[in-house]
């Protein structure tokens, strides 16, 4: 079924592709001309796009006098390691900084999939009194501003004495809206002769959904894992207001901190930590690129 | 059958829910409501006070909020069209690519949006600076003067919705390329046949199906643009002069630097009001061919 539905995807996409590509006459040409200038155009605002990112990522190789320079430098006249250096055996804790992270988002994220896989599961295959009261007050939460839950969830905290701990970092993302929302607009296309054959040859309600409903949600589970990781990783109002102490600062808040409104910061240093900051997420995204796609999409269109 | 009933046959719907519900309701929802209850409150740290409606008589006449969710507004107004229109163009022209070099653009567009807004603030701030700045030197080659960028109450605001803007098209053009996707081929061949020009084929057939798309993008796009604070944060912290002052960097400041819970908290209701009529608003102007 689920491989129906990308098949079907796939199928369109290539239908839609132009069949012109095969024959240019002049006066196909003349009609493609302003479609080359958007296209021009349209490139060169994804150059705009990237050269934020190049940017940084040379900056990070100048010591600050060729970062300051003017004109500025395209490539590094004297490529130094001294940022990296600094940032990464200096005396910020940096790699204890990625750690957080790594943990604080593959943990979030493990929760977020597999209580929004259980929820999804009840909320798109099975009936129960409340089901569209819950899932509505589910899909509000999803929809809006958080930061009317701050400060309580900071209260909470405080009386808790979860300030600067782990758990108190990832207990926003363990109930997990769009989540629940996605798995149950999945789950929902799973035919329900599969569930029911499953209870025939005797499987109880775990095994069906462990063994049957969990291995056909895949993409979805992929998608999310991706989204919910990303999400945790950048979710950073939340650990900024959490966390004072300096070693349990996460990545984003720790390079944060090597920018300042004065202008005299150290830019190639500032520029090492936010390309480094930069480096999991860019391995995340071409490693996961396809699910990043469906899962953008799937929250969206699926009715 | 009795409501108890029906409940005990759906035992199961309720284990599988467990997990989700007890922490949504401990972690999402109680919150929520909790700040709901503390607007009407005078409360820091430790103690509270019922108060009434005078947090909010107080706010209708805090000239810093005011300015605030003016420029939250300016803000709104300026970046949700230009990234909806500049990203349904990119999706136009990219669509007829063949997917290798789709997923270029898609790369250059969607990079920004994994990178984060706190690294790509910590670049802009630099390609922003006045003396030093890449932008700056850029437009020094096609005669353009040294501007402040940051430094002046005209062009501070401008400047976070460019930084804003540039991280925020990656996620619509994705959405618009699957909606262009979804169009059948028929239809656009049933246009030509017609004698319409690509103008026409896009206002009368391509638009109006892309009606649910984008509507969803707009409204998405609105929420999260009104909650916008990272750029605030690490750019301007609100200045020069409260040009800069949004809703959400508001309340971070009212709650987390000054501890004023109960104010910041009403500061939060005026911003749910805010994002949920303006949503409302939205899909009563557009239809409600999004479904849920």
């Amino acid at each position: 079924m689920t491989n129906m539905i990308e098949t079907s995807m796939t199928e369109k996409r290539q239908i839609n592709t132009p069949s012109q590509r095969s024959g240019p006459n002049l006066r196909k040409w003349g009609r493609k001309t302003p479609w080359f200038i958007g296209l021009f155009l349209a490139l060169a605002l994804a150059l705009a796009s990237l050269l934020p990112l190049y940017w940084m990522i040379i900056g990070s190789f100048k010591i600050q006098t060729n970062a300051m320079a003017v004109p500025p430098e395209f490539w590094p006249s004297a490529p130094t390691l001294e940022n990296w250096q600094k940032l990464l055996f200096g005396r910020s804790p940096t790699w204890r900084w990625l750690l957080n992270s790594i943990a604080v988002a593959s943990i979030s994220a493990a929760l977020a999939v597999l209580t929004s896989a259980l929820a999804g599961y009840a909320f798109g295959k099975k009936d129960f009194p409340g089901r569209k009261l819950l899932f509505w007050l589910i899909i509000i939460t999803m929809m809006l501003p958080k930061q009317i839950s701050l400060i309580p969830l900071f209260i909470l905290m405080r009386k808790l004495d979860w300030f600067n701990t782990y758990q108190g970092m990832i207990v926003p993302w363990i109930a997990y809206p769009f989540g629940i929302f996605l798995f149950k607009q999945y789950m929902q296309s799973i035919p329900n002769e599969l569930i029911e054959a499953a209870r025939i040859d005797g499987a109880g309600e775990l095994r069906t959904f462990f063994n049957i409903v969990l291995p056909l949600s895949k993409p979805a589970i992929g998608a999310l894992s991706i989204f919910a990781f990303v999400a945790a990783w950048n979710d950073f109002l939340w650990q900024l207001i959490l966390v004072t102490e300096r070693n349990m600062f996460t990545l984003p808040v720790g390079v944060s901190k090597l920018v300042s409104n004065l202008s005299n910061y150290n830019l190639g240093l500032a520029m090492a930590g936010a390309t480094f900051a930069f480096i999991p997420m860019l391995i995340v995204f071409l490693a996961f690129q396809d699910y990043f796609v469906k899962g953008i999409t799937l929250g969206a269109v699926k009715g | 059958m009795t409501l108890a009933k029906r409940m005990w046959k759906a035992r199961w719907a309720y284990i599988f829910l467990f997990p989700a519900l007890i922490p949504f309701f401990i972690f999402i929802l109680g919150p929520l409501l909790a700040g709901l209850r503390l607007s009407f409150y005078e409360a820091r740290l430790a103690e509270q006070t019922f108060v009434g409606f005078a947090n909010f008589v107080k706010l209708a006449h805090d000239e810093a909020f005011l300015q605030a969710i003016k420029n939250t507004f300016i803000f709104v107004v300026v970046v949700v069209p230009v990234t909806v229109s500049l990203s349904l163009f990119i999706a136009l022209m990219v669509y007829p690519l063949r997917s290798s070099i789709q997923g270029f653009f898609r790369l250059a567009f969607y990079l920004p949006v994994v990178a984060s807004g706190v690294v790509l603030t910590m670049v802009w701030l630099y390609i922003f600076n006045p003396t030093y700045g890449l932008l700056n030197y850029l437009l020094s080659l096609v005669g353009i003067g040294r501007v402040e960028w940051l430094g002046r109450t005209e062009t501070a605001l401008l400047s976070l919705a460019i930084v804003v803007v540039s991280w925020t098209l990656g996620v619509p053009i994705i959405l618009f390329i699957a909606g262009l996707a979804g169009i059948p081929k028929s239809l656009h061949e049933a246009a030509k046949i017609d004698g319409a020009n690509s103008w026409q084929e896009f206002l009368h057939v391509t638009l109006p199906l892309l009606k649910p798309t984008l509507l969803f993008i707009l409204v998405t796009q609105t929420i999260s643009v009104f909650q916008v604070f990272i750029v605030v944060l690490l750019m301007t912290r609100g200045g020069p002069a409260n040009s800069t002052q949004t809703i959400v960097y508001r309340i971070y400041e009212t709650a987390f630097t000054f501890f004023r819970f109960g104010y910041a908290s009403a500061m939060g209701v005026v911003l749910l009001l805010i994002v949920g009529s303006v949503a409302v608003i939205q899909f009563k102007l557009l239809g409600q061919e999004v479904q849920y």
